[in-house]
């Protein structure tokens, strides 16, 4: 079954022996999108501006969305294994990727084990980092549409929060979310969204261009993860975002972007 | 019939604020320990244990312990150490827990071996049950909710393994892994202890227990939505090939006798006041949606009929929470009066839902100990002998009379104490 919209398509494809769900749209060089912890959002501005440029490619990790559930993944470097598989059957070489907190870390493990498959990482806010000033949010211990909302620092200027976090759900999205925080409290319950030795093996990446975008106001992962991740990965940069909380994709999409294109297109 | 005592063990102290409807509007792990009252809490203790004894003297088949954690309304963070206590301070009555929480155990062997102790202590009078735990008890182990029920099936399989094969072997589960299982201890009672499951929302518990042909026990729910449970749990059994009966069921409820009707209603007030417990029926504390859904502690969708609660804590319709005192007084949820009205009304709870074994849940919430010692000597007196009776009259037989698993009589045997084995266990 293929959904197509204006400038994308949702299917469902066998790769790694999964059926994958994999929303595709844009046209240029490849960039693989990872979703946070709640899943594929949905199609949104940024996804639309950074089309322009890019072919995107935004799949729904094992147990996420309409994506089958592997029982054998019970952590973060168990999902990123199987992920290199989900690219090599993509018959994708090289590619850009980038991930979105839970899945920035996923990108993160992924880059660590296979550092020469990607072009350039876009870590944005991502957990996998225990940071060292404050602590990681709970996600578990509010319910779904509290947790969105305390991602975004002021849900009221931000254009798209009732994309994501709707003031009525409806049903199909409420147990898309609850799919999604079940999967990530398999991942992610202990140690809580982080991994110690990540923070060492993350120079593995001293060649692969890395940007690590945070919200200066991130109420989940605290900014000192970000810098610890900057200070990890030889020659990354660290772009805060001012005024904008953990997803500034839905928050500050024109300055997001921006700062994405201008990372991407440098030669 | 077996008829069992059961108390939450309250932390009664109005510093704490209160889950119940006197008290101040608190939620589930709101509340900090720093007012915690060691010299208040020493009394509790040893009053609660005080009135297990009197039960015993009173004719209760069974002393039953529950397990919270970080939370004022049940003071049995480690269970195992008040049924210790018990195993050598009474002499004939069971100690039924219910129960365990299997999957915040890490390391189950020390289930293994702790149980087996005081089945041994008690000379064969432990009763085990397991439960999955509410989210609370997951938050404060820190266990993984959404594999709660992959560990509590595979700890149990390593219990019952542990104590009834010979060791040493190993154990590579998915969840478990044991390079040396030889426990030095084993249970009094072969080839092992009783195991029952108490619960409330889960079908896949409860489909599990009449799978395991071991008794299922409901916890303080309405009558018409337990009995469609205890239905449930027939089918299964007759889809297992087996007849399940009144032995594969028990029934936990609120239950206060007192010396006066006035009396008695003035006290059974007092079940959903102070800190009584805000996740089952009745209750007007607040809770906490986010623990009472955390992601895959149980199914969302294979649930029991009796689950309410939980379907109201992820926003569906609910109304379970909020049913005040009249309410559950009408629907039989709470029993309150002389023997001489409340005889009648336990009669029809029996032969309504058809248990084998029953719980009267007592001096809880803010009732004091001599509400608690005035209920318990009446019951002693008057309301044990009349339902034994009745449940003789209605076939009520409980696991210890009927094999759960057969259907079969059980060949009774004298019980098994201190003053009847001599050596080394005289006092």
């Amino acid at each position: 079954m293929t959904t197509t919209s204006g400038t994308w398509t949702e299917e469902i494809l066998e790769l790694a022996g999964t059926k994958v769900q994999m929303v595709k749209g844009g046209s240029g060089d490849p960039l693989l999108v990872l979703h946070d912890e709640m899943g594929h959002p949905g199609w949104l501005r940024f996804h639309e501006e950074l089309a322009k440029n890019h072919t995107l490619y935004i799949p729904s990790h094992a147990g996420f969305g309409e994506t089958e559930r592997l029982d054998w993944i019970m952590n973060m470097r168990d999902l990123a294994g199987w992920y290199l598989e989900v690219l090599d059957d993509l018959g994708l070489d090289q590619m850009n990727i980038m991930g979105f907190s839970l899945g920035g870390w996923l990108a993160a493990e992924m880059a660590v084990m296979c550092p020469d498959r990607f072009k350039k990482l876009v870590l944005v806010g991502a957990a996998g980092i225990k940071p060292t000033q404050g602590e990681i949010f709970d996600m578990f211990l509010v319910v779904a549409k509290e947790f969105i909302t305390n991602c975004i620092l002021d849900p009221a200027k931000t254009a798209e929060f009732q994309q994501i976090c709707p003031d009525e759900p409806t049903p199909e999205q409420v147990e898309a979310w609850e799919v999604a925080r079940e999967e990530a409290c398999r991942l992610s319950w202990k140690p809580y969204m982080h991994y110690p030795p990540l923070t060492h093996l993350l120079h593995r990446l001293k060649s692969l261009p890395s940007l690590i975008i945070w919200g200066r106001q991130d109420g989940i992962v605290p900014l000192s993860a970000g810098e610890i991740y900057q200070q990890a990965i030889p020659g990354s940069q660290l772009s805060i975002i001012d005024d904008c909380g953990h997803r500034p994709e839905v928050e500050k999409p024109e300055e997001f972007v921006r700062r994405v294109q201008q990372f991407l297109s440098a030669g | 019939m077996f008829i069992g005592y059961f108390t939450e063990r309250p932390y009664q102290d109005e510093a704490s604020g209160f889950f119940g409807a006197t008290g101040k509007p608190i939620m589930d792990l709101t509340v900090s320990n720093g007012i915690y009252d060691s010299h208040l809490a020493a009394d509790l203790y040893n009053r609660f244990l005080d009135e297990k004894i009197y039960a015993e003297e009173m004719g209760f088949d069974g002393l039953m312990l529950n397990e919270h954690h970080s939370t004022p309304f049940c003071m049995g963070g480690a269970m195992n150490v008040e049924a210790s206590i018990l195993a050598r301070i009474t002499k004939r009555a069971k100690i039924v827990l219910m129960g365990n929480i299997l999957p915040i155990w890490d390391d189950p062997l020390w289930l293994v071996e702790q149980l087996a102790m005081i089945d041994l202590i008690s000379r064969g009078r432990l009763v085990s049950g397991w439960v999955r735990g509410t989210g609370r008890e997951s938050v404060a182990h820190n266990s993984p909710p959404p594999y709660n029920w992959e560990r509590f099936k595979e700890a149990h399989e390593f219990i019952i393994k542990a104590w009834t094969e010979p060791g040493p072997f190993r154990w590579e589960g998915k969840h478990y892994q044991y390079r040396h299982v030889n426990p030095w201890v084993r249970p009094y009672q072969k080839p092992h202890p009783q195991i029952w499951l108490p619960g409330v929302v889960s079908r896949d518990s409860l489909v599990w227990a009449a799978e395991q042909r071991i008794p299922y026990i409901m916890l303080s729910t309405e009558l018409e939505p337990t009995k469609k449970a205890f239905e449930l749990y027939h089918e299964t059994a007759a889809e297992q090939g087996y007849e399940s009966g009144p032995q594969n069921l028990g029934y936990l409820w609120k239950v206060h006798v007192d010396e006066t009707e006035e009396l008695a209603e003035a006290t059974a007030r007092k079940f959903i006041q102070g800190p009584s417990n805000p996740f089952l029926a009745g209750n007007e504390g607040t809770q906490n949606p986010a623990l009472l859904a955390l992601p895959g502690l149980s199914s969302r969708h294979r649930v029991l009929p009796t689950q309410a609660v939980s379907t109201a804590a992820r926003g569906g319709a609910g109304g379970v929470l909020g049913r005040p005192y009249e309410q559950q007084i009408k629907d039989y949820t709470i029993i309150a009066g002389t023997p001489k009205t409340v005889i009648p009304k336990i009669r029809h709870v029996l032969e309504y839902l058809r248990p084998g074994s029953v719980f009267f849940w007592d001096g809880d919430g803010a009732m004091t100990h001599d509400d608690a010692m005035r209920s318990l000597r009446l019951m002693g007196e008057e309301v044990i002998p009349a339902v034994q009776e009745i449940a003789a009259d209605l076939e009520l037989p409980s696991s210890f009379d009927v094999d759960t698993k057969t259907g079969k009589p059980i060949e009774q045997t004298p019980v098994a104490t201190a003053d009847t084995e001599g050596g080394h266990g005289q006092d």
